[in-house]
């Protein structure tokens, strides 16, 4: 049997918003599927975005959904979870909006540790607006606000992910759609803030410009490029040269915030 | 080798990426006037890797059940 | 029954009013001269079932509490005029979401870091106009210590029924001084509890632009819906139709002109055969009442005109007073350069003069420099 995603999506939505070849779509049908494998009450669930491309996706599953400002969605997400500790939050955002504009309450949800399931669709660049970089373009690389290359930085969100704090970080990509299920739903079961950062590919913005003659080839680009993290242990650095690891990247038993925060101040029920 | 009863496409959400043609092992589909279509079903071992990586929903396998 | 009697903080009684709204969530960010409001709250809170979060920010802080009430919850913040300002674009969605919040704005001197310590009137436009694109705006605006209370209790009940964010417009002096609060026994005041809609999930229309009102659903309770910032359809999901962006922006603001008469609350003072009028706001207003009895008492006729409710603005009331043909002229003592004396010209026409006293001097406008003005009409 071919597996119903009608059960999660809203009536009548589809065809959604995202340009032929956008990953996004992959990793939806990665969500509905890591969700639907948890059995959740879809009245229990609640999924915030800021703006940006995949910040439209709530709009399209049955659950209580936000479609906020831009790099909101864990701020907001957080008075809903500490209004509401019963509901199952899910906070996602794009590399631009979790990371610029929002990068403060990503690195503060983090610190909380608190119940919060953070996705960050990674795209290495700003695709709303029409390929602006962002915080996570490659050095070098083309965008419409780096017309010479990209000469800035670049975050790694898992490693800030992980300093700031976050009980449960992962990577995982688009092509790697049952991995990234699983990722999906391990980050969702941990109880305290997880982060899975997705990488994707937006051939609209970022592709065209930077030698991906067709969305498949930014896809085999993460299939060759990812790494899983157990593998990678025994590679030498060149070996991983160019190369990124995927996988449960850290993961530790930590008290979450409004467990504590309840226990601490003798909260009244 | 498994084989599909039948795949769906459905033509109104298929946004003709190509992703589903250039990833099958097999070359069972192809791309008409910007769509994509079934070149050759029996060439289809049911992998599913279209259908997991289409974006817009618009291709479903069918696996035929063993006899 | 003895009343219950405190001597309290100007600050401290907002966040009591909040409780006494049945106020369950507080999101903020610690700034003066608000700071009060926080940590009471933080304090008070668990001890009544709500949780009190620190956030790190203003912008996080605003969108902690449209999402707390969002999942149901009423739920406030406080801040003063910087934190004001990265508040807007939040609140902003609030307005366009029809999401019920109480902000506090404890006025201090601006712009920008300005004067932190040192009272001011000077974000009465910030609050109507700080967030960008068309939108109603509802503003209370307390006097005094029992005010904090009352006007906050007042707040959360206009928010839930209106469903729309409420400014409580107060001031460094009114927010920091101690005065004797009649602390109100349950039911005394009224509380305004969000109403609960009663359609089957499936047909909930959580932005019906065709009822003036329609109960907001809490995340969780069974009705699941989608919130966006982009103009929406009545079913919660983005449109580009400008005819229907029209209609729903129409439709939000002239919910809250509509219901003037219960929204608005002014204090009228001898007003009736009154030729010389002051019209002012909370410490302001204090002044204001001593300089009207002061120039009664040389002979001159003088009233006060007092909004509790500054947005949407009292025009009505100033337009009663003014029809009766008395009244010469209209003095408006506001601690900023103008904000308030342009919108009462506006509402005058010309019917009679009006004339700001206007002071950035940090102290309270004082009744004598009021009494002055005034007689200059006589
Ligand atoms: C306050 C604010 N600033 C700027 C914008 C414009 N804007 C919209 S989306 C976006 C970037 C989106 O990039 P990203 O978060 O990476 O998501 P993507 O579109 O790639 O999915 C920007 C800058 C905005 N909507 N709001
Ligand atoms: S612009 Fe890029 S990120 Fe946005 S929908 Fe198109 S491909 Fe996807
Ligand atoms: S199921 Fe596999 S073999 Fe069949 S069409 Fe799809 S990708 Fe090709
Ligand atoms: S992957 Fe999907 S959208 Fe792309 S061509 Fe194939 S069926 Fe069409």
């Amino acid at each position: 049997m071919a597996y119903d995603y009608a059960k999660y999506l809203r009536p009548g939505k589809l065809p959604h918003i995202w340009c032929a070849g956008c990953t996004y779509g992959i990793v939806l049908k990665s969500m509905i599927r890591a969700i639907d494998s948890l059995n959740y009450d879809k009245n229990d669930v609640v999924v915030t975005s800021g703006i940006g491309c995949c910040s439209r996706l709530p709009g399209y599953v049955d659950f209580n959904t936000l479609h906020t400002t831009h790099g909101r969605s864990i701020a907001f997400a957080t008075g809903v979870k500490v209004a509401n500790p019963k509901l199952k939050v899910i906070a996602l955002g794009g590399d631009g909006d979790m990371t610029a504009i929002g990068g403060n309450h990503f690195i503060h949800a983090c610190r909380r540790n608190i119940d919060i399931t953070v996705f960050v669709f990674n795209n290495n660049i700003y695709g709303m607006t029409g390929a602006q970089y962002s915080p996570t373009t490659p050095k070098g690389a083309w965008a419409t606000t780096a017309p010479y290359g990209m000469t800035e930085n670049n975050f790694d969100i898992t490693s800030l992910a992980i300093g700031a704090g976050a009980s449960f970080v992962a990577r995982t990509t688009a092509y790697h759609a049952t991995h990234c299920e699983k990722m999906i739903k391990e980050a969702l079961e941990h109880k305290g803030l997880s982060v899975v950062e997705i990488i994707n590919a937006c051939p609209t913005g970022f592709g065209r410009k930077n030698k991906f003659k067709t969305p498949t080839s930014m896809l085999l680009w993460m299939k060759d490029s990812a790494v899983n993290v157990e593998k990678a242990k025994n590679m030498s650095p060149e070996e991983l040269a160019g190369k990124f690891t995927i996988g449960v990247l850290h993961k530790e038993e930590k008290p979450e915030y409004l467990e504590t925060y309840d226990a601490t101040v003798g909260l009244k029920k | 080798m498994a084989k599909a009863e039948r795949i769906e496409i459905n033509k109104k959400w298929c946004k003709g990426c190509e992703i589903c043609v250039e990833l099958c092992p097999t070359n069972a589909l192809e791309m008409v006037d910007f769509k994509v279509a079934v070149k050759d079903l029996e060439k289809c071992i049911a992998c599913m890797q279209c259908e997991l990586r289409c974006p817009d929903f618009a291709i479903v396998v069918y696996k035929k059940e063993k006899e | 029954m003895a009343k219950k009697l405190e001597f309290m903080m100007g600050n401290h009684a907002v966040a009591e009013g909040a409780l006494y709204a049945g106020c369950k969530f507080y999101g903020g960010y610690p700034i003066t001269p608000s700071t009060e409001v926080a940590e009471r709250m933080a304090e008070r809170l668990p001890k009544v079932g709500g949780r009190f979060i620190q956030m790190e920010d203003e912008i996080a802080a605003m969108a902690s509490v449209i999402g707390a009430s969002l999942a149901g919850v009423k739920s406030l913040t406080a801040t003063s005029g910087p934190g004001l300002s990265l508040k807007q674009e939040n609140i902003g969605y609030a307005m366009l979401c029809e999401i019920p919040v109480v902000i506090v704005d404890v006025m201090r001197g601006g712009p920008s870091t300005g004067m932190p310590t040192g009272p001011s009137q000077s974000d009465i436009m910030q609050a109507k106009w700080g967030t960008h694109g068309d939108h109603p705006v509802i503003a209370v605006t307390p006097a005094s210590v029992q005010e904090q209370f009352n006007e906050t209790v007042r707040a959360f009940n206009l928010a839930e029924k209106y469903r729309c964010p409420v400014y409580v417009l107060t001031d460094a002096i009114i927010g920091q001084m101690m005065e004797q609060l009649e602390i109100p026994e349950p039911g005394e005041l009224e509380v305004i509890e969000r109403p609960k809609p009663d359609c089957k999930p499936e047909e909930y229309l959580p932005f019906d632009m065709d009822k003036e009102f329609v109960p907001l659903a809490a995340f969780g309770s069974g009705y699941r819906y989608h919130v966006t910032g982009l103009h929406h359809n009545s079913d919660g999901f983005p449109t580009n139709d400008p005819v229907l962006h029209t209609k729903n922006t129409v439709r939000l603001i002239e919910r809250i002109n509509k219901n003037y008469d219960d929204i608005m609350k002014v204090e009228e003072f001898m007003t009736d055969d009154a030729e010389v009028l002051v019209f002012a706001i909370g410490v302001s207003a204090r002044s204001a009442k001593h300089a009207v009895i002061e120039a009664r008492n040389q002979g001159i006729k003088a009233g006060l005109l007092r909004p509790l409710t500054i947005w949407p603005f009292p025009d009505k009331h100033i337009d009663n007073i003014l029809n009766k043909g008395n009244v010469k002229g209209i003095v408006v003592p506001e601690m900023n350069l103008g904000q308030m004396t342009l919108e009462v010209q506006r509402v005058a026409k010309g019917r009679c003069q009006v004339e700001g006293l206007f002071s950035l001097m940090l102290d309270p406008i004082l009744p004598g420099e009021i009494v002055e003005k005034i007689r200059r009409f006589v």
